[in-house]
């Protein structure tokens, strides 16, 4: 019998297991029809990460969200979703695969005939072994995530556009996923709204460490995201701050931060 | 407009029927498959079922007494009138009544299949509902075929006596018959083989409404024209398939029991 690992080789398997990618397309193409709409593409997302990929419509993002998915099939490539591959896996297998991975549609993808509550819900009563009070307890946890708390018993057709991407994200996270898949999540919104939008995965990523992935065609999204964290004391979120020798040097935004004279941030950002 | 080459449209066809097939053959193995979704049946058969039954209900009465109207003038000629129940019992349970009330469900539900599953198409409540974990074919779809089934079959069974008590008014009301006189022929006249042909219909009627709209409304493209598109064709083909369908079972039936 073997001799059980040694803590040196937990760690290391651990490290391992972080560092595995949650996502890894390998020379993946599809096209419908006649049309070619990606081609050859590879990519990792590591866990805890979150990737941003930027493309004008029609350029094949929401095409990429759901292959990783696996609501589409590409016609060659290899897509492996939390270890599986999961372009040979069949359907009724994927179900499984898919509890484990949230996704925002780009035009939120609510179910109209269901309220809020029964929305962000959906995937907890599936499950048939949940009790009642805890699905109200974690549906009601979700939609404080995303301040809409109050519109529980609101049908998606009441809400605003940008109320219903946020219901869509507590959705998403109900259940709190290994993976969070956003299609244009500040698409038709406005300044304003989107920046709210923004705020909630920029919350979610430093808050419960979710992998993400994200497509948009407004770069202003990832400048926002990687320019700011998400402050859990004052609960809302913040512009960078570079620390030196115990002494803030850095506290503003991304725009600030490539025009600094600073020769430590200019090295640091080099 | 472009025009279609007959070898894609051939591989259309094909390809249409193969999916219909596909999903026809899911919607029942589903019944076998976890999980079951017997809340959305009942759901389903309540607006099947009750919603559909005061319009089974006025065409299962409107038929019936114009079938006794109609036959009686004929039958009068011969003084035979009071065959009158026992022409209107085997009309209405083997044939008027499975094919109108057929017909009727499908104009209300088979449609409605289509727009709603439609609809939930194009707005992407599908591919959230397959994202979220759940087999769209075992929440939306088998609920609809068991449901449209089960409640079809006693839809049929309330056409064809509400038909018969239609028959029975205008017998007795137009044509001086004795309503005992009427009822007792109709009643003896029914063989094993009329009432067996007039239940199994609707077994079959309720499968084509239920698959034929889903497969529409799953297969509907091309925004709120092209659920409309799926809408009107649910109801066509589900009609044209109903009358066809009665045809081919009739002759299979026939061919078992033999002629009356």
């Amino acid at each position: 019998m073997a001799a059980p690992p040694t803590a040196v080789e937990n760690r290391l398997r651990t490290t391992e297991h972080i560092q595995s990618p949650v996502i890894a397309f390998e020379d993946v193409s599809i096209a419908f029809e006649a049309n070619s709409v990606l081609e050859d593409i590879s990519f990792h997302l590591n866990r805890g990460e979150t990737k941003a990929i930027f493309g004008i419509a029609g350029s094949g993002k929401s095409t990429i969200l759901k292959l990783a998915m696996g609501l589409v099939k590409p016609d060659s490539g290899r897509i492996d979703v939390l270890g599986n591959d999961i372009t040979q896996m069949r359907e009724e297998d994927l179900f499984e695969l898919r509890r484990q991975i949230g996704m925002v549609f780009q035009e939120s993808a609510l179910f109209d005939s269901l309220t809020v509550r029964e929305n962000v819900a959906f995937r907890l009563m599936e499950e048939h072994q949940i009790s009642e009070e805890e699905i109200e307890r974690r549906v009601r946890e979700s939609l404080r995530f995303v301040e809409l708390e109050r519109t529980v018993d609101m049908f998606p057709s009441e809400l605003s556009g940008g109320m219903r991407r946020r219901v869509a994200i507590a959705r998403a996270i109900v259940t709190r996923p290994e993976i969070l898949l956003y299609d244009s999540p500040t698409g038709g919104l406005d300044p304003v709204t989107s920046t709210t939008i923004i705020e909630l995965i920029v919350k979610q990523r430093d808050v419960y460490k979710t992998s993400s992935l994200l497509v948009s065609h407004r770069l202003q999204d990832a400048f926002v995201m990687a320019s700011h964290y998400f402050d859990r004391d004052k609960g809302r979120m913040l512009p960078l701050l570079i620390l030196r020798q115990g002494k803030i040097i850095f506290d503003g935004d991304i725009h600030e931060l490539a025009h600094s004279k600073d020769e430590y941030i200019r090295e640091y950002i080099s | 407009m472009e025009l279609t080459s007959p070898t894609d449209f051939a591989k259309d066809i094909v390809q249409s029927v193969q999916d219909y097939s596909l999903l026809a053959g899911r919607s029942l193995a589903n019944l076998f498959r976890h999980p079951r979704y017997f809340a959305d049946m009942m759901q389903q058969a309540d607006l099947i079922g009750v919603g559909s039954l005061p319009i089974v209900v006025l065409t299962g009465t409107f038929t019936g007494a114009v079938l006794a109207l109609n036959s009686a003038h004929t039958l009068e000629r011969f003084g035979s009138l009071s065959l009158i129940g026992q022409l209107v019992s085997v009309g209405m349970v083997t044939e008027l009544g499975p094919v109108l009330t057929g017909l009727m469900v499908a104009g209300r539900n088979s449609s409605g299949m289509a727009s709603e599953l439609g609809s939930m198409v194009v707005t992407e409540q599908i591919d959230a509902m397959r994202a979220l974990g759940t087999d769209p074919t075992k929440k939306l779809i088998t609920p609809r075929v068991i449901s449209t089934i089960f409640m079809l079959f006693f839809l049929t069974i309330i056409s064809d006596f509400v038909g018969l008590i239609g028959g029975g008014i205008v017998s007795s009301l137009m044509f001086g018959m004795d309503w005992h006189q009427y009822w007792s022929s109709a009643w003896q006249t029914l063989k094993f083989q009329d009432v067996f042909t007039g239940l199994l219909k609707p077994v079959l009627f309720g499968f084509i409404i239920a698959t034929v709209g889903c497969y529409y409304g799953i297969s509907a493209r091309g925004g709120t024209q092209g659920v409309g598109r799926a809408t009107t064709q649910a109801v066509v083909a589900s009609s044209v398939l109903i009358i066809a369908v009665d045809f081919f079972a009739t002759r299979l039936i026939l061919s078992i029991f033999g002629y009356r």
